[in-house]
């Protein structure tokens, strides 16, 4: 359990969520029959009244780094003025989250009382009292530590999200408020650039398992670098000799060592029944295109912008609602496709939603979640699209932002 | 003959019916109970519910008068909740002494919703053979003289209970097999702990179920939003719903997966691979036989297979226990063999794993491989109590004992073990040897973590975290078995989303963790049962051969001995995180606490 609080308090950091250490550093617990902690800290009084409020083993205590602090401290104050939950729209926290509970208080009761329903809660603590004062996450997990960092990930990455497509769609309403405005012009201006230049990744086609297995892991790694996707979303195929190489549900990308389904494509084995949730869109995909490669990441401005929606036709759909799964328009982001789809399996799975996108075209986003990308011989191609989307979206999201803060001055 | 008497209060509950029925077969009659809704929120229903009957009695001999038989639903039974056409059978196992359960499905749970019952609680003994038949609130004791005898699917073929749920036992109950189950609905089964022997004690042949009613539910709209978070989650699960899930190809699905992590029992527990795994696979299975999906009453997942073999009866395909301890434990490839073997103990009323399991100890202990005919005869045998028979129907253990190699009976607390090797996976091993039924993988079912990566993967070959993982688990397992809900679904949803849905139905304002910690007294009551009847540390272990001898590594998995030492330090923890004494026994302070009452200790 030591082990495993040191490890996901670094990944918080190491993911861009979290210092590293001093007292704003992520605080991990762990519990078997002891409670054992990644560090020490005054929060920590109240956090083990919440492990004796809950039947749980492990809990994480984030304070958010920027831009996620200020972020998450703007939608926390908008959610206490009304009925105190954050309701993003994003895929993940639709299907996994369903809301974000917030509270101002850094008591046990508060915590313990909103934990017990939901799997996190964000503080939004005024100054007073001696632990703990401003933004922090509270997630919690019954089986290990992983489950609080997931969760508090998922949190920060929903918040990101929320708050740029409800900015943009706020400018188009021309009902921006400045503390809106205020916010998003003193975010750090980096969350607008690129990275730099493409990874030197391993050539395909490969002839060995050894190969391929090395190239799944090192294209997974730098996808998560790089960005384009939180740890432990997204997922990612080759394909060879009618076998799928997938990686697991629920794995880390950039820790797919030991996480990798080989599928027979024959159906002649059900040994794939742990594959990514994505496993039937990936098969459908490469049956359909004849690629080899397929990556899967959650880069943030794709997924942002994909749920951008022109508001007179969007007050006038009458699947307003349902845009995630019955959008009726065909909608794209220059030639970049976007589909409805949700994960998985069912009629508004993304197994029949996203095959359909690559006929003319090697990716396509999936509204509110994320992007998928082709390569024919190995993860370059894909590699390179993945970026390529992420960048041409950074981008036309900042011009239209511009645009309509012109226009509205 | 009808002897109603009928005291049935109209419900004025939402999500239960406030109606226990209370039948005495000695005396062929019933009364009705109706407890106050504190005791719903304490106990919940199904296992819960049971559990409180059997503290009751539960010193008595499995087959004393006074011994109960409870069935019982729970509050999302016969309403839109996902998988809650479930029911949970509660009594003493006669295979182990402890608390006996089983939670089954088919359409009988809904159907004794719908007729008005939260549960029913049976005692006494017929002096002959009878059945219960309940339509709606009239209660009808049958003669079962000419059924007595017969199989489970010549009872159903005799009832044709249409619409009606049956529950029936068959001649391997009627013969004292100690782990005789109680079939229901033809393809369903509440397989372990030997219940269909309670019913055969008590001359119960059969239960047959109809209701025209509906459960009350306070907030539809809550229930039908619960409802489409647990589909979504659902859909997202590749275990459940993906393409090489159970829903495309059953339980069954799981055989290759555990094979190729190197915990697939074989040859009685001394391997842990079995070479002709990829030919006897869900998919071989398809291919041959070309099953349909079938399910429980408002599920979604049908993880059941039926196949319907030309001029022949429609049969169920084996589930993944069996498919595994029919071939790799007792040695064998023979697919038809497979399906043979489960439909013959479908129809005699017996548990396959247990059935399996006593053949494979037999194997060890003779020496002597099984063709498809001496196997299929030795199920006959043990379900006619004759021959040889009559020492492997009481189960591994005793006939283990028997034979002078009590170690080659691979069960604990003498349930034998199901299909994962417990040196595979250490939170099994744990789950196993704690369990308050004997040798069960459900009641932690670890392998949602250690094997489907549920909700996140954990560490397979270490003890590290374990031992509250395994108590958490157990609480919230115990929750489901209440609720009555289906864990498989637990893969997918939590007890965040069935929480929704729980308070929807009820009214009862009730999230996750409020539920665990009903779950929490539910197996406390367990513990309590066991400890009356003797039960503690001495029970709550492994047999020998897990710390003594590696399984069969490969694919660069090595499966060694399980560690002693820290299975002993994880078990100890376990106690002091349970609220046990040193030795495993319960705590006034902590019975208390739970609110569980102490006297009878």
């Amino acid at each position: 359990m030591e082990e495993l609080v040191k490890k996901y308090a670094n990944k918080l950091f190491s993911a861009g969520l979290a210092e590293e250490t001093g007292p704003l550093s992520p605080i991990v617990g762990g519990l078997d029959d002891t409670l054992v902690w990644n560090r020490t800290g005054p929060e920590i009084k109240v956090l083990e009244q919440v492990f004796q409020g809950l039947n749980i083993n492990s809990l994480v205590f984030l304070r958010p780094r920027a831009p996620y602090e200020q972020i998450i401290r703007y939608l926390s104050q908008k959610a206490l003025d009304t009925h105190g939950l954050i309701e993003p729209k994003d895929c993940e926290t639709r299907t996994f989250l369903h809301d974000l509970p917030v509270i101002n208080r850094f008591s046990p009761d508060k915590i313990v009382g909103a934990l017990k329903k939901r799997k996190s809660v964000i503080m939004a603590v005024p100054k007073e009292g001696p632990e703990f004062s401003g933004i922090a996450i509270i997630a919690h997990g019954t089986v290990s530590p992983e489950q609080g960092f997931v969760v508090a990930s998922s949190v920060c990455f929903a918040c990101f999200v929320k708050f740029f497509a409800d900015y943009l769609e706020d400018l188009q309403l021309g009902r921006a408020s400045k503390n809106s405005n205020d916010l998003f012009d003193s975010l750090p201006p980096d969350i607008f650039l690129g990275q730099p230049g493409l990874p030197d990744l391993a050539k395909g086609p490969f002839s060995t398992e050894e190969q391929l297995y090395a190239a799944i892991v090192q294209a997974g790694r730098k996808t998560v670098e790089y960005g384009l996707v939180d740890s432990y979303f997204g997922n990612i195929s080759y394909c060879r000799n009618n076998i799928l190489y997938i990686s697991q549900t629920g794995s880390s990308l950039d820790e797919l060592e030991g996480c990798i389904d080989p599928v027979c494509l024959d159906g002649s084995s059900s040994a794939g029944l742990t594959a990514s949730s994505e496993l039937t869109a990936h098969i459908q995909t490469i049956a359909q295109t004849g690629c080899r490669a397929i990556l899967h990441g959650h880069p943030k401005f794709s997924v942002i912008l994909s749920m951008a929606c022109d508001p007179a036709e969007k007050a006038a759909c009458r699947h307003r609602e349902h845009c995630h799964t019955r959008c009726p328009q065909k909608r794209a982001i220059g030639r970049i496709p976007i589909v409805p789809g949700e994960v998985g399996t069912g009629p508004t799975g993304l197994c029949n939603t996203l095959p359909p996108a690559f006929g003319t075209s090697n990716h396509a986003i999936v509204y509110g979640h994320g992007v998928f990308t082709l390569g024919m011989n190995d993860f370059s191609q894909a590699f390179a699209t993945l970026l390529e989307v992420e960048s041409t979206c950074r981008n036309a999201y900042w011009d239209k932002v511009r645009r309509l803060r012109n226009h509205c001055s | 003959m009808i002897l109603s008497r009928f005291h049935y209060i109209e419900n004025t509950m939402y999500g239960w019916t406030g109606n226990i029925l209370h039948i005495n077969l000695t005396t062929r009659n019933f009364s009705v109970e109706t407890p106050d809704s504190d005791f719903y929120g304490k106990y919940m229903g199904g296992k819960g519910m049971g559990g409180y009957y059997l503290r009751q009695c539960a010193t008595l001999p499995f087959d004393h008068p006074d011994m109960v038989v409870c069935l019982f639903t729970g509050p999302l039974v016969a309403t839109i909740a996902p998988t809650s056409g479930r029911a949970h059978l509660v009594s003493k196992s006669p295979l182990t002494g402890l608390v006996g359960d089983a939670s089954l499905g088919g359409k009988l749970p809904t159907q004794l919703k719908r007729a008005g019952w939260d549960g029913m609680v049976i005692t006494g003994k017929s002096p002959y053979p009878i059945g219960i038949e309940i339509i709606n609130h009239q209660v009808n004791f049958c003669r079962a003289d000419h059924l007595w005898g017969l199989d489970t699917q010549q009872v159903h073929e005799r009832l044709t209970p249409g619409k009606a749920g049956l529950a029936s036992i068959g001649p391997a109950a009627e013969n004292g097999v100690r782990f005789a189950s109680v079939t229901v609905d033809l393809h369903h089964a509440a397989g372990r702990s030997g219940l269909g022997l309670c019913f055969a004690v008590k001359q119960l042949k059969y239960l047959l179920v109809k209701g025209q009613g509906h459960t009350r539910v306070k907030d539809a709209k809550g229930l039908k939003e619960a409802r489409e978070e647990i589909f979504r989650l659902t859909a997202a699960s590749p275990a459940l719903m993906g393409q090489y899930g159970f829903s495309s190809l059953g339980t069954g699905a799981v055989y290759d997966l555990i094979d190729s992590r190197r915990m697939m029992p074989t040859d009685n527990f001394k391997g842990t691979w079995f070479k002709h795994a990829p030919k006897l696979n869900a998919a071989a299975y398809s291919k041959t036989y070309a099953p349909e999906k079938y399910g429980c009453r408002g599920c979604h997942i049908l993880c059941k297979r039926i196949a319907r073999p030309k001029g022949l009866d429609p049969m169920a395909m084996p589930e993944y226990e069996t498919m595994s301890h029919f071939t790799a434990l007792i040695g064998s490839r023979d697919m038809e063999l497979v399906v043979a073997a489960n439909d013959r103990c479908s129809r005699y009323g017996m548990d396959t794993i247990s059935a399996a399991a006593t053949l494979a100890c037999r194997r060890e202990i003779t020496g002597k491989d099984f063709t498809r005919q001496s196997l299929l005869s030795l199920l006959d045998d043990m379900a006619l109590n004759r021959g040889e028979g009559k020492e492997l129907n009481k189960g591994a253990l005793a006939y283990a004992r028997t034979m002078g190699h009590p170690e080659s009976a691979m069960a604990v607390k003498a349930m034998e073990l199901p299909a994962y090797d417990p040196r595979g996976a250490y939170g099994m091993a744990l789950g196993y040897a704690l369990s308050t039924r004997g040798g069960c993988h459900l009641r932690a079912y670890p392998i949602s973590h250690e094997i489907f990566r549920k909700p996140v993967a954990t560490d397979r070959f270490s003890f590290s975290g374990k031992a509250r993982i395994i108590k958490i688990a157990e609480d919230f397992n115990a929750v489901v078995d209440s609720l009555t809900a289906c864990k498989f679904i637990f893969f997918a949803a939590g007890l965040e989303e069935y929480a929704k849905a729980y308070t929807a139905v009820t009214g009862e304002k009730s999230a996750a963790q409020d539920l665990i910690s009903v779950g929490e007294r539910i197996y406390y009551n367990e513990r309590i049962i066991n400890s009356l009847n003797g039960f503690d540390a001495r029970d709550d272990d492994l047999p020998p051969r897990f710390f003594n001898e590696p399984g069969t590594g490969g694919n660069q998995i090595k499966v060694a001995p399980i560690d002693r030492v820290q299975f002993l330090a994880a078990r100890e923890k376990y106690y002091r995180i349970r609220g046990l004494d040193i030795s495993g026994n319960p705590l006034e302070e902590k019975a208390r606490a739970l609110g569980l009452e102490w006297k009878n200790l």
